[in-house]
């Protein structure tokens, strides 16, 4: 490392785009902007560095700019911090997943160098904090960008803020180095940081001028710039993360009650809920415990407004009792299930897929309920909204299944168009003349209490099996009518569910089946293969129980059928999705890949899982063909990368 | 199966009728002859016909045991739900609708062990909900086994020589888990629950009665040390009259939590009345109150603008 570390520093490497070491490149201003469609950034740091906040001003404007956006974060699991990522990949075209390699990797810390250096791409920029971190030139495969970060900062801000806002200096260079607009990007700090001290303000916005201002242009040899390409759906774009879409989407759907208690990943959605949901005129619990928060909603929805309650899997256990009172009562409930990974406390902080089929059989009884799961965070939004309209419409429990990678990723999507989409909270108080809650041959709908009956005969909601007043019965007779009443509303629903759209090949070889948040990564590989002249196309389930009719059509039209889950295996060797769908269309060439190390699923993993033993890097895969000198490489990499553990 | 429940609709405003105890009582209730639940039952009726409350504003709901069977007993909206978690049931409807009267039955085994953490809760939140815990030291449902209040070396299914363990002291416990109104009383005085039940349903907050109700089956005769009629005597609290008479030194004050303690302290069968008692914010008034000021904020605006807003500021 160079002793004047104030000085860029430039190694760069291969022979194709090389400036000699120690060179400087010619003015910034000479440079030819290169256009570029995608860019993989990877923060690398600790999380009390503040690299969230920056990766989230980067999601932001590029939201604010039209651009598709995507980030993808670790979250530690201690409390005090620790080494912790924030991803976000910027395009022009979709962006469906996160990225399998990162096109720019910003290092803060050696550690954070050492651990992800294997995750930049050939001939990516490695900007790193000089004054933290000695990489090994030598190793020529990277460019280097050598900057003084932490020294930088103190300068800018004058020492007393030692070195708090290294995250918007980098913000600062970051948007030098992409032609973002530095603009828009101040605009987003001030908004932030407003209402708090206006020095706060000030001390962010030097951080980004330092950053910006700062001479990296001398360094690199190309100044990029995202192609800009407007929408077509003309509307503005929103920046948000899965839990975020999740609660509004609640409140658009017509929630204003619910109750939980705090857990990870689960938590935000309840903080947001309980800070947002007064303005409604509703009330969100924090409740004692699990059972007492389902309990508290079960209350809410009884009492007419329907209400929600939600956690991650150790949560929801404890809730399953309830739950198998509200299938037998047929309230209305949602419950949603921010996955991590388990059994138990498990990997906390990690993704997992792991509670399809708690969500779909966890209670006692036949206890039917619905199960959804969106695929992305506008999904969240939007399946938010269907639950609510289920719920009603059915009575029923309905199961909201996301997952870490969908809670704490941000991205950008148009703005909806809540003009159509709210829905209505008030309960329907009217007085009827006589009623049933039960009738055997109708699907269930409750007046909620304080709807005058006057006939005088008041309805009564039992976890006793009943009659169609509600009140307890032994008989054997309406036991079986009375469960075939709540499994038969459910059917009804499967016939309204639009039978979702195969993406790329409508017949062939292979159908990749996917559901939750690997819809980036499964559809990527899908256009990948494709690429490749596979014939395969992906389905994606936002409707898991009941499954829609007609699936089996769709699966008549393919040699294989392939889930990718991140869950494991099991004993008979299938994920949870494959084993619900061997059950329901007892088709043997139902496979699955299936991974449990509590990270996303990336592309090449899935490609690897559907045509093992064949070349695969991250850009793609080429059956049997090795394509460059290096590919040799490239393939031990992917393996020594690639965890899937469950293919079959 | 169609879609939705066809009811014819309904005339506007329907002429009301008094509140009878016909019109309150459902199905006949299924606990053995004898059984100290029958008595609450009918101190219910009394207690609704007396205040001629609208009969679709009453609400009440239970958890699992033979006592929590009453919500089936009483004509009127209600719900039978899981063992133990009717308190926080109650509470999402108390909070949700505070238009209704809530009213909660239950037994020691369904609050005390089992909903016990709930009942802490509920307490120290004060939401406010009327309940009714019948006692009978034993677990009646699933046919004599120990109960959280069961005196040591009661002999139980599941304890053949004898209980071992401490039992709860319900009045201690909710004296310190912060309950707004406590009372206890007996099945066989009706007039003295009657009493009890319009007082906690009138208090504001988190009312709770302790009632001896005697299961006959599985622990006879264990409350009649406190029945006059078996020779014991039932003695009540004598409240302070706040008239400056030396008698009035003696009487307890309801809003003293050590004086309310000293009362629980005392051996069994002890005293029964309102040991305790006083007024703080419920949580049904605090949240109403957070809500109003949040809302004044929002000046007016409608659900959609609201929600606008929030995304506006996502962009
Ligand atoms: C989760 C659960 N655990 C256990 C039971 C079985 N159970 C039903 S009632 C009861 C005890 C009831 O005792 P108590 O609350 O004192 O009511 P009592 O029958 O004495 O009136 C038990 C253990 C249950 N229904 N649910
Ligand atoms: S078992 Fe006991 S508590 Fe239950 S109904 Fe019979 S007498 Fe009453
Ligand atoms: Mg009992």
């Amino acid at each position: 490392m160079p002793e004047d570390t104030s000085t860029p520093v430039l190694t760069e490497a291969g022979a194709a785009n090389s400036v000699p070491s120690g060179t400087l490149a010619p003015d910034r201003a000479d440079l030819r902007p290169e256009n570029i469609q995608d860019a993989v950034i990877r923060l690398a740091g600790n999380s009390q560095d503040g690299i969230q906040t920056a990766g989230a001003f980067l999601a932001r404007l590029a939201g604010r700019s039209d651009h598709d956006v995507m980030t993808y974060m670790t979250i530690p699991s201690t409390i005090s911090g620790g080494p912790s990522i924030f991803q976000v990949r910027m395009g022009t075209g979709e962006v469906l997943s996160a990225g399998d390699e990162a096109d720019f990797l910003v290092a803060f810390y050696q550690h954070s160098y050492q651990d992800h250096l294997d995750f930049l791409k050939e001939g990516g920029v490695l900007l790193y904090d000089s004054d933290n971190v000695e990489p090994n030139l030598d190793d020529r495969r990277f460019v280097y960008v050598g900057v003084p970060i932490t020294g930088l900062t103190i300068e800018a801000l004058g020492g007393t803020a030692k070195d708090k806002g290294k995250n918007i200096f980098v913000l600062g260079l970051i948007a030098k180095i992409f032609n973002l607009d530095a603009e828009k990007l101040k605009k987003l700090i001030t908004e932030k940081f407003a209402g708090k001290d206006e020095s706060i303000v000030n001390t962010a916005l030097m951080a980004f001028q330092a950053g910006y201002a700062y001479p990296v242009g001398n360094v690199l040899t190309k100044h990029y710039r995202f192609e800009h390409i407007p929408k077509p759906s003309g509307r503005a774009q929103i920046t948000m993360d899965g839990n975020q879409a999740l609660a509004y989407g609640l409140i658009a759907g017509g929630v204003r009650y619910g109750a939980g208690y705090p857990i990870t990943p689960w938590s935000s959605v309840m903080e947001t809920l309980r800070r947002e949901l007064p303005k409604y005129g509703g009330i969100f619990v924090q409740a004692e415990d699990e059972l007492a928060s389902v309990s508290i909603a079960l209350g809410c929805s009884y009492s007419g407004y329907l209400a929600v309650t939600g956690s991650a899997g150790p949560g929801i256990s404890l809730k399953a009792e309830a739950i198998g009172w509200a299938s037998m009562a047929e309230i209305p409930l949602i419950i949603c299930n921010i996955q991590r990974g388990g059994p138990s406390t498990g990997l906390p902080t990690n993704v997992e897929q792991s509670d399809l089929h708690q969500a779909i059989f966890g209670s006692h009884g036949d206890s039917p309920r619905v199960v959804l799961a969106p695929s992305t965070v506008e999904d969240c939004f939007y399946i938010a909204i269907e639950a609510a309209r289920i719920a009603r419409k059915y009575s029923t429990p309905v199961f909201i299944l996301s997952d870490t990678s969908l809670a704490t990723r941000i991205e950008a999507f148009d703005e909806p168009d809540l003009s159509k989409l709210m829905a209505d909270p008030k309960p329907d108080l009217t007085p009827r003349q006589t009623f049933k809650p039960y009738p055997i041959d109708q699907i269930t709908h409750h007046v909620p209490p304080g709807t005058r009956i006057l006939d005088g005969k008041y309805p009564l909601l039992a976890g006793l099996e009943h009659d169609e007043m509600g009140h307890p019965t032994g008989s054997p007779k309406l036991h079986m009518a009375m469960t075939a009443k709540r499994r038969n509303k459910l059917r009804k629903l499967a016939e309204e569910i639009p039978v979702p759209e195969v993406y790329g090949h409508q017949e062939g070889d292979t159908l990749l089946v996917g559901w939750g948040s690997t819809y980036g990564p499964i559809h990527d590989a899908a256009k990948m293969a494709r690429e490749q002249g596979e014939k395969i196309g992906a389905l994606h389930l936002r409707h898991l129980h009941p499954l829609p009719n007609g699936l089996e059509k769709i699966f008549a039209k393919f040699k294989r059928i392939v889930t990718v889950e991140m869950n494991d295996q099991g004993l008979y060797g299938f994920g949870q999705l494959a084993t619900i769908l061997r059950a329901r269309y007892c088709e043997p060439k139902i496979q699955s890949i299936t991974k449990t190390d509590g990270l996303t699923f990336r592309v090449k993993e899935i490609l690897q899982g559907v045509f093992p033993g064949e070349f695969v890097s991250a850009r793609g895969y080429s059956p049997n063909r090795p394509v460059a000198g290096n590919g040799e490489q490239d393939v031990d990499l992917a393996r020594s990368e690639s965890i899937a553990q469950g293919v079959g | 199966m169609s879609e939705t429940t066809t009811t014819a609709p309904p005339p506007a405003e329907a002429p009301r009728e008094k509140l009878t105890k016909k019109a309150i009582t459902a199905d006949h209730p299924t606990w053995c002859p004898g059984c100290g639940d029958f008595a609450v039952l009918a101190a219910f009726y009394k207690v609704l016909e007396k205040r001629q409350l609208d009969h679709e504003k009453i609400v009440t709901l239970a958890g699992i045991g033979c006592s929590s069977r009453f919500p089936y007993f009483v004509n009127g909206h209600g719900a039978h739900y899981i063992h133990g978690r009717a308190v926080p049931l109650a509470s999402g409807i108390s909070l949700a609708r505070p238009d209704l009267h809530v009213f909660l039955f239950g037994g020691d085994g369904d609050g005390f062990s089992i909903g016990g953490n709930h009942l802490d809760h509920g307490a120290r939140k004060n939401i406010n909900m009327t309940y009714f815990i019948m006692d009978n030291f034993v677990y009646g449902l699933t046919k004599k086994q120990t109960s959280p209040t069961s005196p040591i070396g009661f002999k139980s299914k599941t304890d053949p020589t004898g209980a071992i363990d401490q039992p709860v002291n319900p009045m201690k416990k909710l004296i310190s888990a912060g309950a707004t109104f406590i009372a206890r009383t007996h099945a066989t005085q009706v007039k003295h629950m009657m009493e009890m039940i319009e007082r906690a349903f009138d208090h504001q907050g988190f009312s709770v009665i302790e009632c001896l109700s005697e299961c006959v089956e599985f622990f006879p005769d264990v409350f009649d040390p406190a029945d006059p009629k078996k020779g014991g005597s039932f003695e009540v609290i004598h409240e302070k009259k706040w008239d400056n008479t030396p008698e009035d030194e003696l009487r307890h004050d309801v809003t003293d939590e050590l004086a309310a303690y000293k009362l629980a302290q005392l051996p069994f069968p002890g005293v029964f009345g309102v040991f305790f008692q006083n007024e703080r914010p419920t949580k049904n008034s605090l949240e109403k109150k957070w809500i109003e000021t949040t809302r004044d904020k929002t000046g007016g605006a409608s659900d959609l603008e609201l929600l606008q807003k929030t995304f506006d500021r996502m962009k």
